[in-house]
């Protein structure tokens, strides 16, 4: 709703009034990371207080350098890194070489396939899990990191989003690459790969996000405690030790940082990604 | 950029005007050119997905277990699901779940779009805070607003008292109060996805129509009822779809913060899933359980298809 139309400036206090709401929505909003930021540094026995104290009596940043002893949270760290890297790079590769032969190239049975890919985004994927986890364990692939890069790496939604984005790219683009001589692969690792640049972020972006944060699948697959991600190792911890509510924060305030830096450094490609796959 | 979001619904387009029909051995090559760019995702995308989903269909009409041969026995597997309580008590937990995530969230996501969708200095600050916690981790999330609704000491129940609420709810304590918990949860974290949805929605809808409908003396809950509402419509759809799906299938959120407890009050379908599939290994059975989770979302997302069709008439 534009309410404002153009050429009529909205008046100072409606202005005022606006900025508030907004703030105050906004904050009640990031309550929970305040209070979870806030305990991070408290004594356990100062989490539940009644009343809350929103600024600690004392600051014990020693918390942040204790829970590397009582956690092996750098092994989960490291195990999550692993994991978003190669499924990030594996995916945004295939994906957009896929994308390729769905936008530019034209050939019988393309559009039929593509519906394959379609439909596949909306099979939630409780209902096929089952079958996949078979599949693994008759591989052997069970608690191993392969599963979940093979599982995760080559979905639908890469293709899917460069797609719709190169669809956006001009054919005549292609088509004078064509006639200086460049084949399908030349165009597009030359022409169409250097324009898709921003859609590339944006995938990137929301699979390493969407890896480094999934919990299901490490929860399935990953049985042994040296392959655990942050988010499996965090879960354990709080299963295991769930009076320790300081420690419990500290370690939920580090397993969001590196979402919270990246999220910062990319913010309008999530957005844009978002808007345009209208999917995540 | 497109400026209106193309959503998986709309047809699939196919590009400019065709040259005229190339030779047959032309187009044989383009025709592996064009495999070959999509090969390499499409073995993966095949074996592990299009592959699994057909085999559900077969799965569900079978006898299987990890130590047994798959044996075919017809409708065994529903008639035992018909039967069993643990199973009606999910669907009903799920469907519960989706009942009041769906409306809450298109509310809150739909509201905040609009607040927010202004020309206003430093909007983007308020965009991305309400957008963050969509993109946290889910395990942190969980359990901060578990710490949150602590029964005894907990903030959410500190709140409740300061504003004159006497008996405060157990929350993911008490059998009842287990799911609006998980349910407040998940409106929070995953509003924001959806109020960016809506921003885009709402940036499509011309200014003109806003400026006519002011002329014509048509306050602001008019023109946003008369205009803003009826032009998000393909935005609305697909946030419905998306929505369904992803009510249908929680896991996470519930598997961290309550486990399907206290007892088995938020036990969702997939947990169901899961815990027979994977953890019992009874593979036949569970299958049955994922193939009626899938028919449920097939249905709603149709009888949604057909409400919107009917409305654009």
């Amino acid at each position: 709703m534009s309410e404002q139309a153009p050429g009529r400036p909205a008046s100072a206090v409606r202005q005022i009034f606006l900025y508030a709401l907004l703030t105050v929505i906004s904050l009640a909003v990031l309550v929970p990371f305040g209070w979870m930021l806030v305990s991070s540094v408290k004594l356990d026995a100062q989490v539940f207080t009644v009343p809350i104290q929103w600024i600690p009596q004392e600051f014990h940043w020693d918390n942040f350098t204790r829970i590397w002893s009582r956690v092996p949270l750098a092994k989960y760290l490291m195990n999550s890194l692993i994991l978003s890297v190669t499924i990030t790079a594996l995916q945004v590769l295939t994906g957009s070489f896929a994308a390729y032969g769905f936008a530019k190239v034209r050939f019988p049975g393309r559009d039929a396939l593509f519906l394959a890919y379609l439909a596949t985004i909306a099979v939630p994927w409780q209902a096929y899990m089952v079958p996949q986890y078979i599949m693994m364990e008759r591989l052997g692939l069970v608690d191993t990191r392969m599963s979940l890069i093979l599982l995760q790496a080559f979905g639908a939604f890469g293709v899917f989003l460069m797609r719709q984005y190169y669809l956006t790219i001009p054919d005549e683009l292609s088509e004078a690459a064509r006639i200086d001589g460049l084949s399908e692969y030349g165009i597009w690792a030359r022409v169409i790969l250097p324009l898709s640049k921003p859609a590339l972020a944006s995938l990137a972006l929301l699979t390493f996000v969407n890896t480094w944060n999934d919990y299901m699948g490490p929860f399935i697959y990953l049985t042994s405690n040296d392959l655990w991600t942050v988010q499996i190792g965090l879960r354990a911890f709080v299963g295991v030790f769930d009076a320790e509510y300081a420690m419990i924060m500290t370690g939920s305030v580090i397993s969001v940082l590196p979402i919270l830096v990246i999220f910062l450094l990319g913010q309008r490609y999530f957005v844009r990604g978002i808007a345009t796959s209208g999917l995540k | 950029m497109a400026s209106t979001p193309p959503t998986l619904l709309e047809p699939v387009v196919t590009g400019a005007a065709r040259p005229a029909a190339p030779k047959p051995v032309r187009r044989r090559r383009t025709a592996l050119v064009g495999w070959s760019f999509i090969l390499p995702n499409f073995v993966g995308f095949a074996a592990l997905t299009l592959i699994p989903i057909v085999a559900t269909l077969g799965l569900a009409f079978m006898q299987w277990n990890s130590y047994s041969t798959p044996e075919w026995v017809g409708l065994d597997n529903f008639r035992r699901l018909w039967a069993s309580e643990t199973f009606w008590m999910a669907l009903r937990n799920t469907a519960y779940y989706a009942v009041g995530h769906i409306p809450l969230t298109l509310v809150a996501a739909l509201g905040f779009a609009v607040l927010l969708n202004r020309k206003l200095r430093g909007i983007g600050i308020f965009r991305t805070a309400l957008f963050f916690p969509y993109i946290t981790s889910l395990v942190a999330v969980a359990v901060v607003w578990n710490m949150l609704f602590s029964p005894d000491a907990g903030p959410v129940n500190q709140f409740l008292h300061a504003i004159g609420v006497s008996e405060t709810p157990g929350w993911t304590t008490s059998t009842t109060w287990a799911m609006p918990a998980v349910i407040i949860t998940s409106v929070w974290r995953d509003l924001g996805y959806y109020m960016v949805l809506y921003l885009a929605g709402l940036q499509t809808i011309p200014g003109e129509l806003y400026e006519a409908a002011e002329v014509d003396g048509a306050g602001p809950w008019a023109r946003f009822w008369h205009i803003t509402v009826p032009s998000l419509r393909p935005t609305t759809f697909f946030v419905l779809i998306m929505l369904t799906i992803s009510s249908f299938k929680v896991f996470d959120l519930v598997q961290v913060m309550t486990e399907g407890g206290p007892g088995r009050s938020t036990l969702v379908l997939s947990q169901l899933i899961y815990r027979e599939g994977v953890r019992e290994g009874r593979f036949g059975y569970s299958s049955a359980v994922a193939l009626v989770l899938f028919v449920i979302v097939l249905l709603v997302t149709v009888v949604q298809f057909r409400v919107q069709q009917r409305g654009e008439k």
